[in-house]
């Protein structure tokens, strides 16, 4: 199923288009029939249980799992549509470096924990030709600042870092060269609830400053509030409903939504 | 007895070798493997280097072979002593006079010349080994030119220590396009790798990977635009033979703190002093 956009205004294009989407493992769904239009400066939230297939999805986005069916076009900064399923490995690892951004659950796979915060910021930097050690510290330094990070901890290990400034240090080394897209998964995974509130409230401003777009899957429906402006509710594999963030929370039309609103505990 | 083949190896063997060192000197840098064979000496002596030796040594080359700068060290004189044995070539310790240098850990002081080949030996030829432990992933990170990584470790270094630390084996890109780790050199002979006019072999028996660096290629040692590649120097001139600016190995001589430093190519510092000259101890 598909999703048309609220405003065909912003742009003629969208950033990222996924139809029919499927994946299997053996004979297990992963995912089936998944399609929706991402548009530039949108935040899609994916909500659902465990299991429900929300990570197969941005998994197979990523690349790192191969989808077994379905078309995935993804509109180029310079305005050429790619096909990433069709995608040949370097130009997907290139785009991957340049244009996305992926931030894991859990920040250790993420980061590389046995090097220092700067040289973790400094990283895809380096990797798009940065030549010139001062500049990478100094774009390093700004960018820990941008997540809260002091200015002191740079040459620290992320080892040393609580779990809450991994998970801002791994946003920074994403971040640090503007892609238009990232991919995160459960980015308040394992985090108190005060930390949650400040990271999220990061992500809503960088989100904001950058026009950053996102695919952001959770099954916080609280974060799915704050951060997406639409939502794709999954089950079972299968996208059962979809729509505008508050009118899928506050008006949920399917039977496994309604649940899902429902299952929320209120303080 | 039956005697050995010329230069030990059989001849298919020696062809396929063959084969990987075309190969190898064809993608200047990469690193092609080859179907390294059991040799009479121990992995980590140069099971690597003695059998490209072997696959590329004639009957008219005249043989050096060097351990460390020294040619009169065991793992040189065993290696030279086998293949006067099994080839019956002329063997030197002359740099000049050779026309096929075997060598672990230096690049001799005297400059090269076009037509010598120099075999270096090599125990880990995978300069992204310790950044990346999945061979598949290397192999793909060399074939997409994803090199950042690499860069990562020097931040690193110039951030702990103020300068990149790596003092041997210093990673450098070859002809503009494979990262490659140069066996372990000192970076001091880094700059000798660069547009030298002989061929430069190198292998791991081991690992079972052969690369080259054709003769006059570009080698350029990695480094930062603010902190750039150098060597290392030493304020003192070599106590036996007084040569500044080569490389110098330190030798503590008593046990009351005496120490030479001395060059560590043997034959460089030999042909510089006068016959019968002593060492000069501090």
């Amino acid at each position: 199923m598909t999703i048309e956009h609220p405003s065909a205004t912003v742009a003629d294009r969208p950033l990222l288009s996924v139809r029919g989407l499927g994946k299997r493992y053996g004979a297990q769904i992963g995912c089936r029939d998944v399609g929706f239009d991402l548009w530039p400066g949108e935040v899609l939230g994916v909500v659902g249980e465990s299991g429900s297939g929300k990570t197969t999805v941005l998994d197979c986005l990523s690349g790192r799992v191969a989808a077994d069916g379905g078309q995935v076009t993804y509109t180029k900064a310079d305005g050429s549509v790619v096909d990433l399923r069709r995608l040949d490995e370097a130009a997907r690892r290139r785009l991957l470096r340049t244009e996305w951004g992926v931030v894991h659950q859990h920040a250790r796979e993420g980061l590389r924990m046995n090097v220092s915060a700067g040289a973790n910021v400094g990283e895809r930097l380096m990797a798009l030709g940065a030549r010139h050690y001062g500049r990478v510290r100094g774009r390093a330094l700004d960018w820990l600042a941008r997540v809260e990070i002091g200015e002191s901890r740079i040459d620290d290990l992320p080892e040393t870092f609580s779990g809450g400034m991994q998970q801002r240090l791994q946003i920074a080394r994403n971040l640090v060269t503007e892609p238009r897209l990232v991919l995160m998964d459960e980015p308040t995974g394992g985090l108190d609830v005060s930390v949650q509130a400040r990271l999220l409230d990061l992500l809503r401003g960088l989100v904001e400053d950058l026009g950053l777009s996102a695919v952001i899957v959770t099954h916080d429906l609280a974060v799915a509030r704050l951060l997406a402006h639409r939502l794709l509710v999954m089950r079972g594999g299968l996208v059962v409903e979809s729509g505008l963030t508050d009118q899928v929370l506050d008006d949920p039309q399917h039977p496994y939504a309604q649940l899902l609103v429902s299952s929320v505990l209120q303080p | 007895m039956t005697r050995y083949n010329f230069a030990y190896l059989d001849e298919q063997t020696k062809r396929m070798i063959r084969r990987a060192v075309l190969k190898a000197v064809a993608v200047p840098g990469y690193q092609v493997p080859f179907g390294s064979r059991e040799m009479p000496l121990s992995y980590g002596w140069g099971t690597g280097g003695v059998q490209v030796t072997a696959s590329v040594i004639g009957p008219t080359d005249v043989l050096k072979v060097i351990d460390q700068g020294a040619d009169d060290t065991t793992n040189a004189v065993s290696i030279r002593k086998f293949f006067a044995r099994t080839t019956g070539v002329a063997t030197t310790t002359s740099t000049e006079a050779a026309t096929l240098i075997q060598t672990r850990h230096r690049i001799p002081e005297t400059p090269l010349r076009e037509g010598q080949i120099l075999v270096l030996q090599v125990p880990i030829p995978e300069p992204l080994r310790w950044l990346e432990p999945r061979e598949a992933e290397t192999r793909k990170m060399h074939a997409l030119e994803e090199y950042g990584v690499m860069y990562v470790r020097l931040y690193e270094d110039i951030t702990r220590h103020g300068r990149v630390a790596q003092t041997y084996e210093y990673p450098v890109i070859v002809d503009g396009r494979y990262l490659m780790r140069p066996s372990p050199i000192p970076k001091f002979d880094n700059p000798k790798l660069d547009r030298s006019p002989a061929l430069l072999l190198f292998g791991a028996g081991r690992e079972k990977r052969i690369y080259a660096v054709p003769p006059w290629t570009r080698v350029k040692s990695l480094d930062f635009d603010d902190h750039p590649f150098e060597v290392e120097h030493w304020d003192r001139p070599c106590d036996l033979c007084g040569a500044r600016g080569a490389f110098l190995d330190e030798l503590i001589v008593d046990d009351k703190g005496g120490r030479l430093f001395i060059c560590s190519d043997t034959d460089f510092c030999a042909r510089r002093r006068p016959a019968g000259d002593p060492p000069r101890p501090m």
